[in-house]
C-alpha cells in the first residue's frame, strides 16, 4: 500500500468520523490548537498559563470520572493532587529519584491513597461521602504542618528539577500528558466499564441486583481517578519546581467541583472545556492592575450567571444547540440535517407528516 | 489546663452547634448543601465590625442590625440564585460555592485582608464553680443556649415547626397535604442563616475577623453534621460538643496541637463514620430512587 493511499484513507476516515459532527470537529480543532500553540505564540507567559491549564484540565477530568460518572461527589479531590505533588517532590528531593520516575511513583502513591479513600468511602453515600472526603486533604495538611522539617511546613518544598530542559519542552510535557490522560479517560468512560459507572450512579441497588460488584467498581474508579489526579499533581510540582500546601487546600477541591459542574457533569470534555475557558480567563483578568484583585469575584459571578441560564452546565447546552439525536438509531447528528446521517430516519417531524 | 479545656470546649462547641443546626435544617428541608452557610457567619461578624467600630452604634443595636440584614440578604440570594436552579442538585452546590466566593471577595475589597478586632460587649471575668470564665465567653454560651432553646421550641411546639419537620421528612407528601413547600424552604433558609449570623456576631469579639474566617468553621460544621447524623438536631448539638472538646483537648494537651486540631477532629469524624456510617444519631435515609 502506497503512502498516498494510506494518507487518502486516513483523510477519508477523518472526514467520515470526525468532520461529520460539529462537536468532534471542535475537539479536533482544540487538539490542533493545543499542539500548535508554542509555534504560533511562543510567549513565555502564555506558555506558562497554557501548561497550567493543561495540568488542571487533567485534574478536573479525573474529578468528573469519580463524581459525574459514578456519583461519588468528592469534596476533597485535592487530596490526590497534593499527594502526587508532595510525594514526587519528596522522592526527588529526599531520595534523589530522577524526575520521570518521581512523577510515576507519585502517581502510584496517589493511586494507593485513592484506593484507601475508596475503601473508607464504600460505606458512605450521597452527602455523607462528600462531607467526609472534604476532611481527608485537611487531615494531611495538619500532619504535614506538624512535621515542618520533613514537609517544609507552610512554605512547602522547593528546588525541584523541571521535566524538560526548555520552556517549550515543558509545555509539551504538560500538553502531551494532558491529551493522553484526557483521551484515555474519555475512552475509558465510553467503554462497558463507563456504562457500569453510569448504572452505579443512577441506581446502585439495581446495579447490585444485576450482578455488578459495585464495591469493586467504586474502588477501581477511586484508584483510577486518584492516579490521574496524582500524575497531574506530580507534573504540577515539577512544573512549579516545588509543592506547597496550596495543592491540598479546600479551595482547590472546590475548584474541581466548579470546573466539573460548570462544564457539564459526566462528559469528561465538559470539565476540560471549563478549565480551558475559566483558568486563562482568571489569569488574564489578573494581568490587569485594576481588575487584578477582582478576578476571583468576576470568576464567581461568571460561573453564577452561566449556571442560571445553563443549569446542566455549559457543554451539554452548547451540544444540544449544535446536534440532535436520531430518534431511531440514537446516533448524534448535526442540528441542520433533516435526515439521520446513518439510518436516514427523519430527524424532525414536519407538519404534514404528523397525522 | 483542665479548666481551659472545659471552657474552650464548651464555647467552641456551642458556636459549632449554632452553625451546624442551621446547616442541618437547610439540608433536611430543602436538600441544599449550603457551602455559603459559614460565609453568612463571616458576613455577620463584618456587619458587627462595620456598625460597632466604624459606625459607632451600640452593641445590641449593631448586633441586631447585622443579624437582620444578613438574614434578609440570605433570603434575597435564595430567591435570585438558588431557587431558579433548585431542580439541578449540582448547580445548587456550585451556586452556593460561588456565593461564598463572592462574599469573601467583596469583603476583601471593602475591608481589606487584615485581621480586625471587635471590642468585647462586656469585659471582666466571672467565676463559676471555681473556674474563671471571661464574661464575653459566658455571653456566647448564654446566647447559644437561648438560640438553641428557641429553635427547639420553634421546631417542636409550633405549627410552622411541624411544617418544617414534615417537609424534611417527605417533601412530596408535605406538598400534597397543602403546605407551601417553597415558602417553608425559604423560611428555613432565613432561620438557619439567622442562627449562623447570631453565631458570627457573638464570636466576633473573641476571635479575629478576616475574610477567610468562613473556611475553617465550614469544615468543622460538615464534620459536626456528619458526626451527629444529617437531619438530627440533637445529633448536631452532641456532635458539635464532641468536636469542640476534641479540638480543645488537642490544642492544650498535644505538642504542635494548634496545627493538629483540625486533623484530629476530622480523623475522629472519619472513625465514627467507619463504625456508624449514618452518624451517631442519624436517621438512615431511605435511598431515594
Amino acid at each position: 500500500m502506497s503512502p498516498a493511499f494510506l494518507a487518502r484513507r486516513a483523510w477519508a476516515q477523518f472526514r467520515g468520523e470526525v468532520l461529520v459532527l460539529p462537536s468532534r470537529t471542535l475537539a479536533a480543532a482544540w487538539v490542533a490548537a493545543v499542539l500548535l500553540l508554542p509555534l504560533v505564540l511562543p510567549d513565555p507567559y502564555v506558555l506558562r498559563v497554557a501548561a497550567m491549564t493543561c495540568i488542571f484540565a487533567a485534574f478536573a477530568a479525573s474529578w468528573d470520572l469519580l463524581a459525574g460518572y459514578t456519583g461519588q461527589v468528592n469534596f476533597g479531590h485535592a487530596l490526590f493532587f497534593g499527594t502526587g505533588a508532595y510525594s514526587s517532590a519528596l522522592l526527588s528531593l529526599r531520595l534523589g529519584f530522577s524526575s520521570w520516575i518521581a512523577v510515576s511513583v507519585g502517581g502510584l502513591i496517589s493511586t494507593a491513597v485513592g484506593l484507601g479513600v475508596g475503601y473508607l468511602c464504600l460505606r458512605l453515600r450521597g452527602s455523607y461521602l462528600s462531607f467526609a472526603t472534604l476532611a481527608f486533604p485537611l487531615i494531611l495538611i495538619g500532619i504535614l504542618f506538624a512535621f515542618p522539617d520533613f514537609s517544609g511546613g507552610e512554605l512547602g518544598l522547593s528546588g525541584l528539577q523541571p521535566l524538560a530542559a526548555s520552556r517549550i519542552g515543558n509545555y509539551y510535557v504538560a500538553a502531551g500528558a494532558m491529551l493522553i490522560l484526557v483521551f484515555g479517560l474519555w475512552a475509558f468512560a465510553d467503554s462497558r466499564f463507563g456504562l457500569i459507572l453510569h448504572a452505579i450512579r443512577d441506581d446502585e441497588l439495581a446495579a447490585r441486583a444485576s450482578g455488578i460488584d459495585t464495591a469493586r467498581y467504586k474502588m477501581a474508579v477511586f484508584g483510577i481517578s486518584a492516579a490521574v489526579a496524582g500524575v497531574a499533581g506530580a507534573l504540577y510540582a515539577h512544573f512549579m519546581r516545588g509543592a506547597g500546601p496550596s495543592t491540598l487546600e479546600t479551595a482547590l477541591s472546590f475548584q474541581a467541583v466548579i470546573w466539573g459542574v460548570f462544564g457539564g457533569l459526566a462528559t469528561i470534555y465538559g470539565p476540560v472545556t471549563a478549565v480551558f475557558m475559566l483558568y486563562p480567563l482568571t489569569e488574564w483578568l489578573g494581568s490587569f492592575s485594576t481588575f487584578g484583585e477582582l478576578r476571583l469575584l468576576i470568576f464567581a459571578i461568571v460561573v453564577l450567571l452561566v449556571l442560571l441560564f445553563m443549569p446542566r452546565g455549559l457543554t451539554p447546552w452548547v451540544r444540544d444547540r449544535m446536534e440532535t439525536r436520531c430518534p431511531r438509531c440514537k446516533q448524534q447528528n448535526p442540528a441542520w440535517r433533516k435526515a439521520c446521517r446513518l439510518c436516514a430516519a427523519p430527524l424532525r417531524l414536519s407538519g404534514a407528516a404528523v397525522t | 489546663m483542665l479548666q481551659d479545656i472545659l471552657v474552650t470546649g464548651l464555647v467552641s462547641g456551642s458556636t459549632y452547634a449554632l452553625l451546624a443546626i442551621g446547616f442541618s435544617l437547610i439540608f433536611g428541608v430543602a436538600r441544599i448543601v449550603n457551602v455559603a452557610h459559614t460565609a453568612f457567619y463571616m458576613l455577620a461578624a463584618y456587619g458587627l465590625y462595620a456598625l460597632l467600630v466604624q459606625g459607632g452604634l451600640g452593641v445590641l443595636l449593631s448586633g441586631a442590625l447585622a443579624v437582620v440584614s444578613v438574614t434578609l440578604l440570605s433570603v434575597i440570594c435564595y430567591r435570585l440564585v438558588i431557587e431558579p436552579v433548585r431542580q439541578h442538585e449540582a448547580a445548587v452546590l456550585i451556586a452556593t460555592i460561588a456565593l461564598a466566593l463572592i462574599f469573601q471577595e467583596t469583603v476583601l475589597r471593602i475591608f481589606g485582608g487584615s485581621y480586625l478586632g471587635v471590642p468585647s460587649a462586656i469585659d471582666g471575668v466571672a467565676h463559676l464553680f471555681g473556674v474563671a470564665i471571661p464574661k464575653q465567653r459566658l455571653l456566647i454560651l448564654i446566647v447559644a443556649g437561648a438560640m438553641l432553646a428557641g429553635t427547639w421550641v420553634l421546631l417542636y411546639r409550633t405549627r410552622f415547626g411541624l411544617a418544617v419537620r414534615a417537609t424534611a421528612n417527605d417533601l412530596e407528601v408535605a406538598n400534597l397535604m397543602g403546605m407551601n413547600v417553597n415558602r417553608v424552604a425559604m423560611a428555613t433558609v432565613g432561620i438557619s442563616v439567622a442562627l449562623a449570623a447570631v453565631a458570627g456576631v457573638s464570636v466576633a469579639p473573641v476571635f479575629v475577623v478576616d475574610p477567610f474566617m468562613w473556611l475553617a468553621p465550614l469544615v468543622t460544621v460538615l464534620a459536626t453534621v456528619v458526626l451527629g447524623g444529617l437531619g438530627s438536631i440533637q445529633g448536631s448539638v452532641i456532635g458539635a460538643m464532641v468536636i469542640g472538646y476534641v479540638e480543645a483537648v488537642t490544642v492544650f494537651a498535644l505538642p504542635q496541637g494548634a496545627f493538629l486540631k483540625g486533623a484530629v477532629a476530622l480523623s475522629m469524624m472519619v472513625i465514627v463514620l467507619l463504625v456508624r456510617p449514618e452518624g451517631l444519631f442519624g436517621v438512615a435515609f431511605e435511598e431515594e430512587r
